[in-house]
């Protein structure tokens, strides 16, 4: 007979057994006698785990997004019951949203005291429920095994997305046999359903006799693994696409039939050629309302392929004419396969004036500016030239976001992590610190506003404790950014509480022993970029931008895509 | 689009707190449970649940893929009530007295085909079981009268006409594919 371990020590091993290597976590009341068995398995015989011990909960969950986005495995966050929990939901829901794998695990008062308002006590399966992939509440230590392998089967199969564990207390001091359980199957969930055939033959035969074909390419290409396949499709068939913000390292942004990201803020030429395109074809996004504008306007003279994985996404906003359901691994070639070799030379030619367009009157002046104050595009644009657009672009929310995802360059697959659906602010920073984890090889530039830094500001303690090589680049304008353009736009100029009165952040930087510069002078750009790049570690680089700029091209809300306007009218 | 009252018939495997994701899906739709029926299958380990509402039928579809999404639901279906066999119940509370004063009131009772299971000095208890609009019509031909003290109805039964489960032959399948 196995010697039987706790509960929490099942939990260790269990979290082993699914090749988990880091931790992003925060102990607490509740999740004690776990942190009791963590101590053992982050030093010595036992070591097994690096625990991050962040300095909130909710960075937990986003370094948890951060780290799985880059790497294409599951984060993992270990927090207390109640508040620390409750903090992490930000995270969670983030997570649901951009189909991202993480796990919460989260202390729980004891099963006997379950329901009585217990200190520290929250329903967490009722209120994490509908912001989960899937909830579970470990009530036994026999569970802890079964548990954790389904969290992390479901979490990481078919379409992505958070798993919350509510461990209760007595769950993690009994004693079990621990067996490792390898949750594979469960009848009740298809994970990846089998293409049929007549989609495919379908959507193969639309393709083939389309004259203006475009590809709107999500994130569930990155998530299938399916670059290669994706780069098949386009070429046999010459098709032009257009990248969602989560897609936008899913196809090269140098590849040929590369033509830009889609949305509110996207390409000009991408925006307007959609209604016009003959053929959609969207693979593994989710015609987000950034993305389609006004809906009742959108693509209606398109027959509309839909490749995704998660059945519930078909006909949600837009109806297609054929939907392929399955894993785009699969459904991509098996429509190349059936694919006849076209070139679409004269359509795709007729992206070219309106690209021209959109340099002439925005990409060149926000890039390239030759006076006045610096600019938000011409730093993210300078910062992705130095690192030959080879770097991971982690980003904060609102226009720095915007500025950033629209000037960096991708040339490498899993080099995004940032907050679409949700558009969590403070999700920039932590994120940040768990893809310096996903992908320790690689270098992670952190592009931030003024209010988005300070909702994680604490976060620096952690980067200064764990030596995280995180390069945080902050544009600084003393605004709410973003929601200032709307009120500029909008409001009629009625700037109602986005001026922001901010402290000297270098100084911040200085007392977490930060290295850190203060750029104002478009002669230092460079050298303050290199001085980032080239100093090992952590750097934090503050560009002091016009605090006025807007974010263009943009399509109002509420109108069509084909009504974008290249420059706003404020 | 045309709003109906549809019944959909859901499957799930029998652990806690299911019933609260599924009622949660209309919530978020903005959808109303008209009737809402939980209880053990025929299939060992399988909840089932009827529940009816009243929406158009790409609603309806909507509701029953974000239903399937979830994890642990096995099936969500949805019919129109030509689509199935439809059974409710109710328990009418009446006044003894108004009983025995109308003699249309029990002429109501027979000519719904309900039953009455209990009589004392105070009140009488009739049962009805039946469609939707019969034991409406019932109710309404005794509320006419006054007599009615209590009212209840059951949420609604239903059985499809197919001669197949499509449950076991989904089961089976997944259990193939192992």
């Amino acid at each position: 007979m196995a010697e039987k371990v706790t509960g929490a020590e099942a939990l260790m091993l269990s979290l082993k057994n699914e090749g988990v290597t880091t931790i992003f976590g925060y102990p607490g009341g509740s999740i004690m006698p776990t942190y009791d068995a963590l101590y053992d398995y982050t030093r010595g015989e036992k070591k097994s785990f690096e625990h991050v011990l962040v300095r909130h909960e909710q960075a937990a969950t986003h370094a948890a997004e951060g780290f799985a986005r880059v790497s294409g495995k599951v984060g993992v966050t270990l927090v207390t019951s109640g508040p620390g929990v409750t903090n992490t939901l930000t995270g969670v829901a983030d997570a649901m949203m951009d189909s991202t794998p993480i796990v919460v695990i989260a202390g729980q008062v004891g099963t006997a005291v379950l329901g009585s308002d217990a200190f520290q006590e929250v329903d967490l399966v009722s209120v994490a429920q509908p912001i989960t992939k899937w909830t579970y509440q470990i009530r036994r230590a026999e569970d802890v095994a079964w548990a954790v392998s389904r969290a992390f089967y479901i979490a990481r199969s078919g379409r992505p997305g958070p798993v919350v564990l509510d461990f209760t207390k007595n769950a993690q001091t009994d004693l079990v046999e621990y067996k490792p359980a390898n949750v594979d199957f469960i009848r009740s969930y298809v994970p990846s359903p089998e293409p049929k055939e007549e989609a495919i033959k379908a959507a193969a035969e639309l393709i083939n006799s389309a004259k203006k074909p475009m590809a709107l390419v999500g994130q569930g290409v990155e998530l299938g693994n399916a670059q290669e396949e994706l780069k098949a499709f386009l070429e046999k068939a010459d098709i032009p696409a257009g990248r969602t913000m989560l897609g936008l390292s899913a196809l090269p942004s140098n590849h040929k039939l590369n033509m830009g990201m889609l949305g509110m803020h996207g390409s000009y030429s991408v925006n307007i050629k959609e209604q016009e395109a003959d053929v959609i074809i969207a693979v593994g996004m989710r015609f987000s309302d950034r993305v389609t504008g006004n809906l009742s306007k959108y693509a209606k003279q398109a027959k509309i392929i839909h490749l995704d994985i998660d059945a519930s996404e078909i006909d949600k906003n837009v109806k297609t004419t054929v939907a392929v359901v399955g894993d785009c691994k699969k459904t991509l070639p098996a429509i190349t396969a059936l694919l006849k070799e076209a070139d679409h030379t004269e359509w795709k030619e007729s992206f070219q004036p309106l690209r021209q367009q959109e340099i002439d009157r925005v990409i060149t002046p926000a890039t390239k500016p030759t006076s006045g104050p610096l600019l938000m595009g011409e730093v993210a644009h300078a910062v992705a030239k130095a690192t030959n657009s080879e770097s991971i672009l982690v980003t904060d929310v609102g226009q720095n976001q915007l500025m950033s995802v629209r000037y960096y360059k991708f040339h490498k697959p899993r080099s995004i992590a940032t907050s679409g659906g949700m558009g969590t602010m403070g999700y920039g920073l932590p994120a940040a610190m768990g893809a310096t984890y996903g992908a320790p090889d690689r270098t992670v530039c952190c592009f931030m506003g003024d209010g988005g830094l300070q909702m994680m500001i604490q976060e620096f303690g952690t980067i200064m404790e764990y030596q995280i090589p995180v390069k945080m680049i902050l544009l600084n304008n003393n605004y709410l950014g973003n929601v200032r353009q709307w009120q500029d736009m909008f409001f009629n100029h009625k700037r109602s509480f986005t001026p922001m009165v901010n402290p000297d952040f270098g100084k911040v930087a200085e007392a977490y022993n930060i290295p850190h510069r203060i750029v104002k002078d478009r002669a230092e750009l460079q050298d303050a970029i290199q001085e980032m790049l080239n100093t090992k570690g952590a750097f934090f680089l503050e560009a002091v931008i016009k605090p006025d700029a807007n974010v263009e091209p943009m399509t109002a809300p509420g109108r069509a895509v084909d009504e974008m306007q290249l420059n706003v009218e404020c | 689009m045309e709003t109906k009252l549809y019944t959909l018939i859901i499957y799930s495997e029998n652990f806690a707190g299911i019933l609260n994701q599924i009622t949660a899906v209309f919530t978020r739709r903005q959808v109303n449970i008209e009737s809402l029926n939980v209880c053990a299958s025929s299939t060992p380990g399988v909840h089932k649940y009827t529940i009816t509402c009243f929406c158009t039928e790409e609603m309806v579809v909507t509701l029953c893929k974000q239903m399937e999404k979830k994890i642990d639901v096995l099936q969500a279906h949805y019919f129109t009530d030509e689509e199935i066999f439809i059974m409710e119940a109710c328990l009418l509370k009446i006044s003894t007295e108004g009983l025995l004063q109308n003699p249309a009131a029990s002429k109501a009772v027979r000519r719904h085909g309900a039953r009455i299971v209990e009589v004392n000095p105070t009140f009488s208890i009739v049962e009805k079981k039946g469609l939707t609009e019969d034991i409406l019509s019932l109710f309404e031909a005794l509320n006419e009268m006054g007599i009615v003290r209590q009212f209840v109805r059951s949420g609604r039964i239903a059985v499809t006409r197919d001669c197949i489960e499509h449950l076991d032959q989904y089961l089976e399948q997944r259990e193939m594919n192992k």
